[in-house]
């Protein structure tokens, strides 16, 4: 599944998007919901575990953790922005 | 009212449209990026009482997306700039000025005046006062935030919809998510914005098209993407009935602070302990007299110091850089006092002119 990265999330991986793997070779666990879909992001970039306000979109509505999310979503992720 | 038939003429705004916004009264806090531009709008479609409040100076770097102010202004007061340019381009229209920062002392005092707020600010603390500020008073507020080739719009506290908080329910703290002075932001960015705040302002008076209530906008200017995220209400946000305690980034310590004008009274009785936390070519350009140079990347107070029993103040160019230090300070020497020089040397700066 293809993630859209904004704010500061695009600055932390360093691309606007950001492919996650639906299916698992090594055995690894694939994210099944929103909560898990963070713990995976947070895994590969630590740096997204300091953010405590970031909202995750899925098909163009906020979700909550226990969202179950499939392959075919659309994902964003939006955190806060403050500048003017 | 020949003056707005181009828009009156339209059907459905009309010049019952123009009569409501005759009648509206909207508070913009921050004449920067953001601002600016939705004030000029507002301003020339015949909002008829506006109010703009800043205690900022038009800094040269301001001026690649604050294009109200030109080269003439750097130096001088963004809300008597601000005022004069656009009581000149409508001269009927009613402003109100109001000489400060928004903060958690002023706020619903300022808030109350108005029917609808624009949050054109750029910092959290001040987004997190004006929506408690407004859900309090029960008053919509249209916000818009930018980050770099980004930007955010959305309507809060709108009959009942969702607030800021049901979107991102606790601030984040200032090692999360960078400010606009150390991430930049393409100019034409906030116009864009700031334009998309006024129509929202527009369609929250008169009622016309849909408000962006429940929806947040996320413009892409890279890829002139434009997402809307739909969330909800969260009823527990609708229920604020005060303000917090306090409003500062790091959310748990209470900064002291003084006004730049109070610290000048101060400055001139008696000479004072003042840490300058800027870089050291910016304390090279020009300081205080009495300050110590304590660039805040190799924060250290000076030994001399641990055992004042005189209050320090801490001074950088705006005020932000400031605050993180008194931040840092604090936590190393709780029996010291500190104090925030809100504004910091632009503040200063201008008083002495």
């Amino acid at each position: 599944m293809t993630i859209l990265l904004f704010g500061v999330t695009k600055d932390i991986v360093g691309s606007s998007t950001l492919s996650v793997p639906t299916t698992s070779v090594t055995g690894k666990k694939i994210p099944n919901t929103v909560r898990e879909l963070r713990q995976f992001l947070g895994d590969a970039y630590p740096e997204l575990n300091k953010l405590s306000s970031l909202a995750v979109a899925v098909n163009n509505a906020y979700a909550k953790d226990e969202q179950i999310i499939n392959s075919y979503d659309e994902i964003a992720l939006i955190p806060p922005v403050s500048g003017g | 009212m020949d003056r707005y038939t181009r828009q009156t003429s339209l059907s459905d705004f009309g010049e019952v449209g123009q009569q409501k916004l005759s009648e509206a009264k909207v508070l913009v806090v921050g004449l920067g990026g953001l601002g600016l531009p939705a004030l000029q709008y507002l301003n020339a479609m015949g909002v008829g009482t506006l109010g703009l409040i800043d205690q900022d100076i038009v800094d040269y770097h301001n001026l690649q997306r604050q294009i109200l102010y030109t080269e003439k202004d750097v130096g001088k007061s963004k809300l008597n700039t601000a005022h004069n340019k656009l009581q000149s381009q409508n001269s009927e229209t009613n402003f109100i000025l109001h000489d400060t920062f928004l903060t958690r002392n002023n706020a619903l005092e300022i808030i109350k005046e108005y029917d609808l707020v624009l949050d054109a600010t750029d910092n959290f603390p001040t987004r997190y006062l004006i929506n408690d500020a407004c859900v309090v008073l029960n008053k919509p507020f249209v916000y818009g935030a930018l980050h770099g080739f980004e930007g955010h719009v959305s309507v809060f506290n709108f009959k009942g919809g969702p607030t800021y908080r049901c979107l991102y329910p606790e601030m984040p703290t200032v090692e999360e998510i960078p400010n606009c002075d150390e991430n930049g932001v393409l100019g034409v960015t906030p116009g864009i914005i700031g334009n998309l705040q006024a129509l929202e302002a527009i369609k929250v008076v008169t009622g016309i098209g849909k408000v962006l209530s429940g929806k947040l906008l996320v413009f892409d200017g890279l890829h002139q993407n434009y997402l809307k995220i739909a969330f909800k209400t969260h009823p527990e946000n609708l229920a604020i009935k005060e303000l917090r305690e306090t409003y500062e980034s790091s959310g748990c310590s209470i900064i002291n602070s003084i006004s730049a004008q109070d610290f000048s009274q101060k400055r001139l009785n008696k000479s004072q302990i003042v840490l300058d936390v800027r870089t050291p070519k910016e304390f090279e350009h020009n300081h205080l007299a009495e300050s110590i140079n304590v660039p805040l990347q190799e924060l250290e107070l000076p030994f001399n110091l641990i055992e004042s029993k005189a209050p320090i103040y801490v001074i950088c160019q705006s005020g932000k850089r400031s605050e993180l230090a008194i931040e840092q300070l604090q936590k190393a020497h709780p029996e010291l006092t500190f104090c925030n020089i809100l504004g910091g040397m632009n503040r200063l700066s201008i008083l002495t002119q």
